[in-house]
C-alpha cells in the first residue's frame, strides 16, 4: 500500500511539472510534438530510476560533505549511457531532443529526488519512486506535447486529424509558455473541485 | 561583424530563456522583484562567461586530443560545479561588496541549465575562444534583459485582480509566452 503511494504520486498529486514546476527547461523546450515530449520522459525516467538506485544502495558510504557532487557525477554518469543509446538507436529523436539530452544531468527533478528521497530511504522505495517521478514527468511532457502539437499542427503522434494549416504558433516557442500556463489553471481548477 | 551577429542573435533573435527555454527556473522563480533579479543576472554573467572559456578549453585540449568527448557532460558539470564554488570563496574574499550583492544566488548558478547549456553550444557550433567569449556574455545580457522585463511586468501583475485559477504561476508563464511572442518579432533581424 505504501509502495502504491509512493509510485502513484507523481502522477497528480505532486506532479513534478504541473505542481512541483520542477525541470522546466526541457518540458518547454521539447514538447513541439507528443513524441518528442515521450522520448524526452522515457530518457529522464530512466536516469531518474538508475540514480535514485544507485545512490540508496551507496547513501551510506558518501561522506556527508561531499554527497552533491557525488550525486551529480552518479546521475552525469547515466546521462552518458543515455546520450549514446539514444545516438545509436533512435539518431531521428536524438536530433530533435538535442542539447537537453546533456541538460537532463541539471533536471532539478534527478537530483531533487536523490537528495530529497533516495539519500534516505531503502532501495526498494527508491525504486518505485524514481519510476513514479519519472513516469509523471513523461505524462506531462506527453499531454503537453499533444496539445501543442494537435493546436499546433492538427495532429497526434504524427497522425494528421486537420488538413491544411493550424496555428503555428503553439508549435513555437510562446505556444509551450502559454499551453502550460493554462495547463497547471485547468488542473488548479480540477484539485479545487475534487 | 560576425561578432556584431553573434551579439544581436543571442540577444534578440534567439533569447536564450524565450526562444531557447535555457534557465527557465530562475526565470520564473526569482523573477518577483526587479532588484533581485538584476543581482541574479549578474551572477549569471559572471559564471557564464568564466564557464563557457574554462570548458572550451577543457574540451580544445584535453577531450579533444585524447579523443574523450564522451566525458563532456560530465566534466562539464563538475567543472561548472567547482567553479561557482572557486567564484564564490575568490569573491569573497577580493571584493565583500560584489559578494553581497550576488553571494546569495551564487550556489542557485549550478542547477542553472543556461550556464551548461551555453558552454555545449559554444562547443557544439564550433565557435573560437573569442566568439565562444562573445556568444556567453550576449546570451547572459540576453537572460538578463527577459528577467528584467519580466520583473518589471511581474511587479504591475501584483496589483491586478486575476482570475483566482490563473494566480501565481499560470498567469506568470501565459506572461512570459506573450513576452517571448513579442521577441520573435526579432526573427528576421539577422
Amino acid at each position: 500500500m505504501d509502495q502504491w503511494k509512493n509510485f502513484s504520486k507523481g502522477f497528480i498529486k505532486d506532479n513534478p511539472v504541473f505542481v512541483l514546476l520542477l525541470g522546466l527547461c526541457p518540458t518547454l523546450a521539447v514538447t513541439s510534438s507528443a513524441i518528442n515530449g515521450l522520448g524526452m520522459g522515457l530518457a529522464t525516467t530512466f536516469v531518474l530510476v538508475c540514480s535514485n538506485m544507485v545512490v540508496s544502495l551507496i547513501k551510506n558510504l558518501i561522506p556527508d560533505k561531499v554527497r552533491i557532487p557525488s550525486f551529480i557525477v552518479i546521475i552525469a554518469s547515466f546521462v552518458t549511457i543515455v546520450e549514446l543509446i539514444m545516438e545509436g538507436f533512435a539518431p531521428t529523436l536524438f536530433e530533435a531532443l538535442g542539447i537537453f539530452i546533456p541538460l537532463i544531468v541539471v533536471n532539478c527533478i534527478v537530483l531533487g529526488r536523490a537528495e530529497g528521497f533516495a539519500s534516505k530511504q531503502s532501495f526498494i522505495s527508491s525504486l518505485i519512486d524514481g519510476l513514479g517521478m519519472g513516469l509523471g514527468f513523461a505524462f506531462a511532457l506527453t499531454l503537453l506535447g499533444a496539445v501543442r502539437e494537435a493546436l499546433g499542427n492538427g495532429s497526434i503522434f504524427g497522425y494528421k486529424f486537420i488538413e491544411g494549416d493550424a496555428i503555428l504558433v503553439f508549435i513555437l516557442s510562446p505556444g509551450g509558455f502559454i499551453v502550460l500556463g493554462y495547463l497547471i489553471a485547468l488542473l488548479n481548477r480540477i484539485k479545487k473541485t475534487t | 561583424m560576425e561578432y556584431i551577429i553573434i551579439i544581436i542573435s543571442a540577444i534578440f533573435v534567439s533569447n536564450i530563456v524565450l526562444a531557447q527555454f535555457l534557465g527557465i527556473c530562475p526565470f520564473l522563480g526569482v523573477s518577483g522583484k526587479v532588484s533581485t533579479s538584476v543581482g541574479m543576472s549578474g551572477a549569471v554573467l559572471f559564471v557564464m562567461t568564466i564557464a563557457t572559456i574554462v570548458t572550451w578549453l577543457i574540451e580544445t585540449y584535453i577531450l579533444e586530443p585524447f579523443g574523450i568527448t564522451f566525458l563532456q557532460t560530465i566534466s562539464f558539470i563538475l567543472v561548472i560545479a567547482s567553479l561557482v564554488q572557486m567564484v564564490e570563496i575568490i569573491l569573497k574574499k577580493i571584493s565583500p561588496p560584489l559578494y553581497q550583492a550576488l553571494g546569495i544566488f551564487l550556489p542557485l548558478i549550478t542547477t542553472n541549465c543556461a550556464v551548461l547549456g551555453v558552454a555545449l553550444l559554444t562547443v557544439s557550433r564550433g565557435y573560437n575562444l573569442m566568439e565562444g567569449v562573445v556568444f556567453a556574455v550576449a546570451s547572459a545580457l540576453g537572460f538578463g534583459l527577459a528577467m528584467l522585463l519580466f520583473a518589471g511586468i511581474r511587479e504591475h501583475l501584483d496589483l491586478m485582480d486575476v482570475p483566482k485559477g490563473m494566480r501565481g504561476v499560470p498567469i506568470a508563464l501565459v506572461t512570459a509566452g506573450i513576452l517571448a511572442l513579442a521577441f520573435m518579432g526579432f526573427i528576421g533581424l539577422v
